[in-house]
């Protein structure tokens, strides 16, 4: 047997006979490094999330809200504040090719929640009432019938398009198509209003954080007039023809606004247009905060690991100067005795780091899991960097607070080290 | 001659005070001696059984082992020497806690380059009368075992000379009588023994006294006729 493969038996006969010390130890470094693998994990997974989420919905729109808005944040709209500045002459004007010319669709929207009652079955939802150009705006797939037209919308014809979740909670058998729902208000007095089911949507889980299935579509006309009792528009969506107009259209849509609202000075605005790359760029710095804090976590996690591990090795410190003496008094050199602590410390750290990073990563994939099963779109996301840094981390602490110790003893004559307090 | 020591001083300075344990020892020893160093607490003996047994390095004075000079001798060759050359045995057995008693006499061992490990140690323990404790961890023996094992320990390398130092301090009556006699035969087998003691019964195993007190040798005398122990069937706590 070689000397390093006998160095090693001994060392793992040692590490064996203190069981609850070196499960300790590699339970300090597993929780630093996992815990930095995880935290990292769910930032970056948080971080491609919310991204992914708005990219979805394309990167050729541009979105007009009441209200003005500066450089450091949305409208007020966007809270929840009613302006009523946007009305229906505003999309006819944006609809108007000779000024607004790479406009392909625009989409009027307001919103609300309302119950909508089939027969015994009724299911409170959110509605959203917009043009026959929605389709065409956004990508909608029917899994029965059709979205109503440009004539339906228009007309605030009785049609309603349901959402997945809404569809199978109403009509649990089947058989929505043609069937007469009725929408309520408990809010507003107009009594109920009868619709006739033209389509179901396709199932199609959560995107920017709203559940897409469980609401319902009507024309335009219908849910703004007759059921918010409202003359205002809560915001339009435009899609341009390519994402390389995207920029002037916001200019020509501005200019356009101006012009129907006599705003003479930007400064005075009262809606504002932005596209998706202002919103990504919003998110960013957001979720960048996210992870920043997410890595302060994670260094935290990191020092309580280290901790551990430290206090451990403190702790130990005199029981372990004492055996070094009796090794040296039975003749082990102060080279054999470095070479016994530094194997303890690689095999340790080893599998206290391999543990650690597949634990990591275990608890990792866990959490995209459930966050795909609860409908996000989550990706799985492991750091090597982060993984490097942890296991550095938890080996440095290792190596100075129980290499350092075990190497000064070994320098010690036999009995001050035997004698060590 | 195995031991010469010349003019052995050794100083502690604990922050610029300083304290003389030994005051010039001088001392040979011859192979196959069975040593008694004695005194009271604080004379200075055990500092001088470190010494002579190379825990611990004196302050002036020349020590020569087997006719050498040991200030010539390395970190790795002093290591060699405490591995192969001495056995010591503690007042506190200093075994591993939580490891075998197998173990602990193959600990020796694993810094000397001799082979068939288990064979030697469990050879050892024969010698001892702990044959039949192989397996035992060292937390579940008696004291007087513990002692057992710690003599296996030293003897497993084959030393020339074994250091005790206050083998029987920890034991009762007897299990110091049976380590003491374990003592006597290795003696008897031509083994050279180096005792430090305060016990007079314990110190008249040995065939030379020698006496130290405040850091000097006060009597160097004969003993004619050892006490040797007759418990040496070593059943006493099994």
């Amino acid at each position: 047997m070689s000397h390093f493969l006998k160095s090693i038996k001994t060392v793992i006969k040692n590490l064996l006979s203190r069981k609850a010390r070196s499960f300790l130890t590699v339970l300090g470094i597993v929780i630093g490094v996992a815990g930095v693998i995880i935290i990292i994990s769910i930032g970056a997974g948080a971080q491609a999330l919310v991204l992914g989420q708005i990219t979805k919905l394309g990167t050729n729109i541009i979105g007009v809200l009441p209200g003005k808005s500066n450089e450091n944040g949305p409208p007020a709209s966007v809270f929840g504040v009613q302006i009523k500045t946007l009305i229906d002459n505003d999309v006819s004007a944006i609809e108007d090719k000779g000024r607004v010319p790479h406009a392909e669709e625009v989409a009027a929207f307001v919103r609300g929640n309302v119950t909508v009652i089939a027969g015994s079955e009724s299911a409170d939802t959110t509605f959203t009432a917009t043009d026959g150009s929605y389709p065409r705006v956004q990508n909608v797939t029917m899994a029965q019938g059709t979205f109503f037209s440009d004539e339906e919308g228009r007309a605030g014809a009785n049609v309603i398009v349901l959402g997945s979740d809404v569809a199978e909670q109403l009509f649990p058998n089947g058989g929505e198509l043609g069937s007469i729902v009725k929408i309520q208000n408990s809010g507003n007095t107009f009594g109920s209003i009868p619709f006739r089911v033209i389509g179901v949507q396709e199932k199609l889980g959560t995107v920017a954080f709203q559940n897409q299935d469980d609401q319902v579509f009507i024309p335009f006309t219908i849910g703004q007039r007759q059921i918010l009792g409202i003359d205002y528009i809560q915001f339009i969506r435009i899609k341009v023809d390519t994402s390389l107009n995207v920029k002037n259209t916001i200019a020509d849509v501005e200019q356009v606004l101006r012009e129907e609202h006599r705003i003479k000075n930007p400064a005075d605005d009262d809606f504002s247009v932005r596209d998706l790359a202002d919103a990504i760029k919003i998110l960013t710095s957001i979720t960048d905060g996210l992870r920043m804090f997410l890595g302060l976590m994670a260094g935290i996690s990191l020092i309580v690991g280290g901790i551990g591990i430290m206090n451990i090795m403190l702790v130990t410190v005199s029981e372990r100067t004492r055996e070094i003496g009796l090794r040296k008094a039975l003749g082990a050199t102060t080279h054999q005795i470095r070479n016994q602590f530094l194997i303890e410390a690689v095999m340790l750290t080893g599998v206290g780091g391999i543990m650690g990073i597949i634990v990591g990563i275990i608890i990792s994939y866990l959490i995209a899991l459930g966050a795909r099963y609860a409908g996000y779109d989550w990706a799985f996301v492991i750091s090597p960097a982060a993984i490097l840094l942890a296991v550095f981390v938890s080996t440095l602490t290792g190596i100075v607070f129980g290499l350092f110790p075990a190497f000064k003893a070994a320098k010690l004559d036999p009995i001050d080290a035997l004698r060590y307090e | 001659m195995l031991i010469q020591l010349k003019n052995i001083t050794k100083e502690y300075d604990n922050s610029g005070v300083i304290t003389k344990v030994l005051r010039g020892v001088s001392l040979d020893v011859e192979e196959g001696e069975f040593l008694a160093i004695m005194g009271p607490s604080g004379s200075g003996k055990s500092t001088l059984m470190h010494i002579i047994g190379f825990l611990d390095r004196a302050t002036n004075g020349t020590y020569l082992f087997d006719n050498e000079d040991i200030k010539n001798f390395n970190d790795n060759e002093l290591a060699y020497i405490r591995n192969d050359r001495i056995g010591f045995v503690f007042q506190s057995f200093n075994l591993l806690a939580r490891t075998s008693v197998l173990d602990n006499v193959i600990l020796p061992l694993t810094y000397s380059k001799k082979k068939n490990h288990v064979e030697l140690a469990t050879e050892a323990l024969r010698a001892v009368g702990l044959e039949n404790r192989l397996n035992f961890l060292s937390n579940q023996i008696s004291g007087g075992q513990k002692q057992r094992v710690a003599i296996a320990r030293a003897l497993v390398c084959d030393p020339k000379v074994i250091f005790a130092d206050e083998p029987t301090g920890n034991l009762d009556s007897k299990s110091g009588a049976t380590v003491m006699s374990i003592l006597g035969r290795l003696n008897n087998e031509g083994r050279t023994i180096i005792l430090v003691t305060h016990d007079r019964t314990v110190a008249e195993h040995a065939n030379r006294i020698i006496t130290i007190r405040d850091g000097s040798i006060v009597s160097d005398e004969k003993n004619a006729n050892p006490r040797r122990s007759k418990i040496e069937t070593v059943e006493e706590d099994i």
